[in-house]
């Protein structure tokens, strides 16, 4: 079918056969490799991308059912003067990635779960990203980049 | 003021955070544009003999371009170790997973479709699912080999005179559980032939030169017609170190077909076809006397090394540390090595010596327990002391440098040990149902054991930038930062015209790579090594061109520049200036750096619990980590490195275990089946600092990369029991689930009635008691 | 992993859907979040040849409150669920209890109708469901018909609703003011529930302690002959048949319902 998705305010139209992932739609058809798939049930996070605004597991999204929405992924977060965004900033600043695989999704989780609570505790921090798997920093300071993007002060 | 020490963000970030890594699913090179897709056919029956293949129908299907089997291969053999593993299995398959067909299609869509029309006959045989009944022998996995034991090493024969004089003897079987490493990336590669007959292999791998002499190998090519690139590589753990036999049978598929390639497993592939870690099964036996000192000790070793055997080095690591940070005056130790029919066993970060630790620490803790002391008070009676270093351990190892009872008195003081144990007993007297536990690891590991050694080159421009090659191959560790700040220290140049590169083996020929938390000092010696080399020619032209003695010349390193000593300030030169007049265009160094010996990082690690006696659920509250490693280059990623650890490390005491059922069949083969740790079941983390050097490489460093998964597995795992010591409960086996734990409170509690039949639990936890027990 | 081939069909009405659905018969599933069908197709343990995605339908997706019942669209999303102050306000253990599913990502995905017919007995909110008396609305080619949440759950992954049938609508009486409490146990806190129980007024609803979500009823019936909570709790496990697997038994399934059920009920009872 004829699928047509604004991806990073940018329309990306496309006959994809129906089965298509909203995933795969944004690695193949648009080019943008940056979001990654790490599972294959749900559970990673690694594919995570904003659907209207929304953090959502483009695995699990067929791309006929983002037809017509709007997708930001990793590499529309930042500026057109190549600005980082908060949370990019954060997430360099407080070393809240190693080998940057879980990364992606994992930042646009946390623009959403920032989105939804400007100003979490660590735990909400926690308990927010429980959808996004990382097997290199445990954790701690991917908790740590999302209160330093929220502004609040990193005192561990 | 150096910029080693200081804390620096890391150069390989902003790419990863704008655009994402380049990963091989991500590669958009042209030699790859129009790649086909591959997918493997795997067993999915733990031991069988293959009755037929037919592969017409999926010959048929849409976009296949070929289904190769063992019966096309024709490959040279498989490199030999004690049994035979096959590229693709033909006759038997010996676990779940096992790749036994290979399927290629113009689309990725089409993978799938095709790949389920491979018909197999599977005529089913025996499982061995477990080391009791790969021991037992009934079935044999290779019957030509007569056995399914592969690997014997240690103590022919145990002596219990060892033990003669001990007050307590305590003994006690602890299952090192088998994990999965899953890095976040699965496995996966992409290979394309050249007109002139070279492969080009990307390949997600901790070490592209290793790769490339086993693609050559297998493929019967020569070494110089393979050309490896690790591409960004998401994660690896130990279980990416060289190549898979995948990338082999892909390499052959590439050729036969003409075209480029590509390969990617899905997870559920990944789980049981990646290489698992740990699976031992030890036994050890402590002995010493009622005032706390240990007379003797006892480690036996029973490594499940599944189907094929692809790192017997393993149980050995485990015996070589088994002694841990203790002066045990009588040791004897012993491994064997058996093969079921499970996922072939690998390394996982620590490989062999998180194994050693966790044997040697339960037992410090149950012999503690035995003679009623605290198990602080019992490691310091035993520890090794700062002036028995160099010290040769019983088992053969050197250790060079430590600290230990340093280490612990720090954990124990920025964990407040004495207040938290008042708590533990307030507690119990007011009979909270919530129990409180602390769990206390003193670990020493061998870090850079290879004994290999690294190369390294540094250029320098004539525009004054600096590019270096390591033969490390960094895949999240954020070395590469580490050796530009190693070079902008010690050339004066800074960081921002400093690129490291790695991981291509027409720019690195010659390389070890990264294991074995080998790689700054190792590498990092390397890249120092050729930096100082870079200065020495440097010298000779700046003398040249300053007209002066190059005796009389020195590098501020402040400035970057070269300049006459006591001269006017005028006459200075530039690196730029200095390139320029090298001979070859550019100032070149290229070394090898293989004078460096296995270090000894070590530490202390307190953990703190809470389990909830109703239920049995474990809270993981608090994990105070003492990890010294040397002297810090980049405090961010020492610490960065430390986390990690302690994620994985707590992660296997807690919940981690892939598992099969009787007939081989894997219950964890999903990321919703397997219990990877996520943010909301850990604790921030509270590092302490400590810095003692070695004198066995040019930086003084020891490896990091996974000395806190080392501490941290058994400090979280007495942490457990220790929660539980009051009820009764002397010993629980990783992971110290809610049913397991439940279920050794209800056993302990039926003890205590003295009821006769224990109670029927449908997985009966390895709860032991009393003295000299085993499960 | 990618599904099986199949067509997919967008409705852009319910009766557009049922026609849908009338036409494709039995080879047709209804999308909606597609949280709990798409992965079964990932791994192609579920291949239908039609998807109906009913997902753009906005028409059924509202919390309102219609006299002395709580109306919910059966394209409720667990994130607007949990934060529906209609909800907070009169069903606030289904507003729990939905912030708890999962995470937040499929939250933003999953719906209440599409995990009640998925009826899977290890979900949290058909139990939430049964606990507040629900009556769920269903609409078909012969009209529309209202099933109690106790006839709802026929099996697992069995419900009565016919292939040419959609749901539409959960109704619950309001519960403003009671007491009620939810207790989830985990490995993980992503994980499903080993054991879950719900409360509400002094009903208990329990979460994968058989095949289809259950009620305690030897507990509700205890508590309403004015049994202790400590004694009521103890019923729990009465008559249920929960699945015994090596990483939580029957036995041990039994043992957390008691648990947690008395938990539960002193959770309902501070709240009331």
């Amino acid at each position: 079918m004829k699928v047509s998705i604004e991806v990073n305010g940018r329309p990306v139209t496309e006959e994809v056969p129906d089965r298509t992932l909203l995933v795969h739609f944004l690695r193949d058809t648009a080019g943008l490799t940056a979001t990654n798939i790490g599972c294959d049930t749900t559970s990673c996070g690694a594919c995570t991308v904003l659907l209207d605004g929304e953090s959502v597991k483009s695995c699990t999204v067929l791309a006929a059912q983002a037809d017509g929405h709007a997708v930001t992924t990793v590499e529309g977060l930042s500026g057109a003067d190549g600005a980082l965004h908060p949370v990019q900033r954060a997430f360099r600043e407080q070393h809240g990635l190693q080998c940057g695989f879980c990364t992606p999704g994992m930042i646009m989780a946390s623009v959403s779960l920032l989105a939804d609570n400007p100003e979490p505790t660590r735990d909400e921090v926690r308990a927010g990203l429980e959808g996004n798997l990382c097997r290199c920093t445990g954790y701690h300071n991917i908790v740590s980049a999302v209160i330093d993007a929220s502004g609040q002060e990193v005192d561990r | 003021m150096s910029i080693v020490g200081t804390r620096v963000v890391r150069q390989e970030d902003r790419n990863l955070i704008t655009a994402g890594g380049t990963y091989v699913d991500d590669l958009r090179a042209e030699a790859l544009s129009g790649a086909a897709h591959a997918v493997f056919v795997r067993s999915p029956i733990a031991h069988a003999r293959i009755g037929g293949i037919d592969v017409s129908a999926a010959k048929e299907a849409p976009g296949v371009l070929g289904v190769f089997t063992a019966a096309d291969l024709g490959l040279p053999p498989h490199p030999a170790g004690p049994v035979p593993e096959p590229w693709l299995a033909g006759e038997v398959v010996r676990y779940v997973g096992e790749p036994v067909a290979l399927v290629v299609t113009e689309e990725r869509y089409q993978l799938a479709d095709a790949a389920e029309l491979v018909d197999i006959d599977y005529e089913p045989l025996e499982a061995v699912a477990t080391v009791d009944a790969a021991l037992a022998g009934e079935t044999l996995l290779f019957p030509e080999h007569g056995s399914n034991i592969v690997q014997v090493k240690g103590a022919a024969e145990f002596d219990d005179a060892i033990f003669d004089g001990c007050e307590v003897v305590v003994t006690q079987t602890i299952l090192n559980q088998r994990v999965a490493p899953a890095p976040l990336e699965v496995r996966g590669a992409a290979c394309v032939w050249g007109e002139d007959g070279r492969l080009t292999a990307w390949l997600s791998t901790q070490n592209a030169q290793m790769a490339r002499g086993q693609l050559a190998a297998s493929l019967g090519v020569g070494e110089e017609s393979v050309r490896v690139i690790a591409p960004d590589v998401g994660g690896g753990f130990g279980a990416k170190i060289g190549a898979d036999p995948e990338a082999t049978v892909l390499g052959w598929a590439a050729k036969q077909l003409g075209r480029a390639v590509r390969w990617v497993e899905s997870r559920s592939e990944n789980l049981t076809a990646m290489t698992h870690g740990r699976a031992q099964q030890n036994t050890v036996t402590i002995g010493g006397k009622r005032d706390g000192t240990v007379l003797a000790y006892r480690l036996d070793v029973i490594q499940d090394s599944g189907a094929y055997p692809r790192m017997l080095l393993l149980p050995t690591l485990t015996e070589l540390m088994a002694v841990g940070v203790y002066r045990f005056p009588r040791v004897e130790t012993r491994s064997r090595a058996v093969v079921t029919t499970t996922t072939p066993i690998g390394a996982y970060r620590g490989a062999g010596r998180p194994e050693a630790t966790a044997a040697v620490e339960r037992a410090m803790d149950r012999f503690a327990a035995e003679i009623g002391m605290d198990p602080a008070e019992v490691r310091r009676v035993n520890f090794i002391r700062p002036e028995e270093f160099p010290y040769q351990s019983p088992t053969g190892a050197s250790y060079d440098t430590g600290e230990y009872a340093a280490a612990l008195d720090k954990a124990l003081d920025a964990a407040g040990y004495a207040e938290l144990r008042a708590e533990q007993q307030r507690r119990r007297a007011a009979g909270d149902p919530v129990e409180l536990g602390l769990g206390i690891a003193a670990y020493v590991e061998i870090t850079g054991g290879d004994g290999a050694g690294e190369s390294g080159r540094v250029d320098i421009h004539p525009d004054g930038s600096v590019v270096a090659w390591t033969g490390s191959s960094p895949h999240g560790q954020g070395l590469g930062t580490s050796l530009a700040m190693l070079l902008s220290d010690r050339l004066g140049v800074p960081l921002d015209q400093i690129t490291v590169r790695h991981g291509d083996t027409d720019e690195v020929p010659k390389a070890v790579g990264t294991f074995g938390s080998r790689s700054l000092q190792l590498g990092g010696s390397a890249i120092r090594q050729a930096a100082d080399e870079v200065i020495a020619r440097a010298r000779e032209l700046a003398a040249d061109l300053l007209e002066a003695a190059p005796d009389d010349l020195e590098l501020d390193v402040e400035r970057g520049v070269w300049q006459v000593r006591g001269a006017p300030a005028s006459s200075v030169l530039s690196w730029a200036q200095v390139a320029g007049r090298a001979a070859e265009g550019k100032l070149s160094a290229d070394v090898w750096f293989g004078a460096g010996k296995p270090t000894f990082p070590f530490g202390a690690h307190l953990a703190v619990v809470e389990v909830d006696t109703e239920t049995g659920k474990v809270e993981l509250r608090r994990i105070v980590a003492v990890d010294d490693a040397g002297p810090i280059v980049n405090p961010l990623t020492f610490r960065g490195q430390r986390h990690g650890g302690l994620g994985q490390g707590a992660a296997q005491a807690l919940m981690e275990v892939v598992t099969y059922d009787d007939d081989g069949n894997p219950t964890t083969a999903t990321l919703a089946d397997y219990s990877f740790v996520t943010a909301a079941e850990l604790p921030d983390f509270e590092l302490v600092d400590m810095v003692t050097p070695t004198d066995r490489n040019l930086l003084g460093v020891k490896g990091i990369g996974e000395a806190a998964t080392i501490g941290s597995t058994p400090a979280v795992h007495n942490a457990v029991i220790d929660a539980l010591a009051a009820r009764g409960v002397q010993h629980l086996d990783m992971p110290t689930t809610p049913i397991r734990v439940w279920a050794a409170l209800e056993e302990a509690a039926f003890r205590g009635v003295r009821v006769a039949e224990p109670p029927a639990r449908g997985e009966a936890p390895n709860v032991t008691a009393g003295k000299g027990s085993a499960r | 992993m990618i599904p099986a081939s199949f067509e997919y069909l967008r409705a852009s009405t319910v009766d557009d859907a049922l026609a849908l659905l009338a036409s494709h018969g039995e080879e047709a599933k209804v999308l909606a979040g597609g949280h709990s069908l798409l992965p079964l197709m990932k791994l192609r343990l579920a291949a239908p040849e039609y998807l109906v995605d009913i997902g753009p339908l906005d028409e059924l997706r509202y919390v309102r409150l219609e006299g002395a019942d709580v109306v919910i669209g059966a394209l409720s999303r667990y994130s607007d669920l949990t934060r529906d102050p209609v909800l907070l306000e009169h069903a606030p253990l289904l507003a729990h209890v939905s912030g708890e599913v999962g995470d937040r990502q499929v939250r933003h995905r999953g719906t209440i109708g599409g995990s009640l017919v998925h009826a899977d007995a290890a979900a949290d909110l058909p139990a939430a469901v049964l606990a507040s008396d629900a009556v769920l609305v269903a609409r078909g080619p012969a009209g529309e018909r209202r099933i109690p949440a106790a006839e709802f759950f026929l099996g697992p992954f069995t419900t009565p609703l016919e292939p040419s049938e959609l749901l539409t609508e959960i109704r619950l009486p309001a519960q403003t003011g009671q007491g009620w409490g939810f207790e989830k146990f985990t490995r993980r806190a992503i994980d499903w529930a080993m054991v879950g129980v719900t409360v509400t007024g002094g009903r208990v609803g329990l979460v994968n302690m058989g095949g289809v979500p259950l009620r305690a009823t030897a507990t509700e019936q205890a508590l309403a002959a004015g049994a202790s909570i400590e004694d009521a709790a103890a019923l729990a496990a009465e008559g249920t048949n929960p699945p015994d697997e090596p990483h939580a038994t029957a036995e041990y399934r039994r043992h957390l319902a008691r648990v947690l059920t008395r938990r539960a009920l002193t959770q309902a009872a501070s709240r009331t």
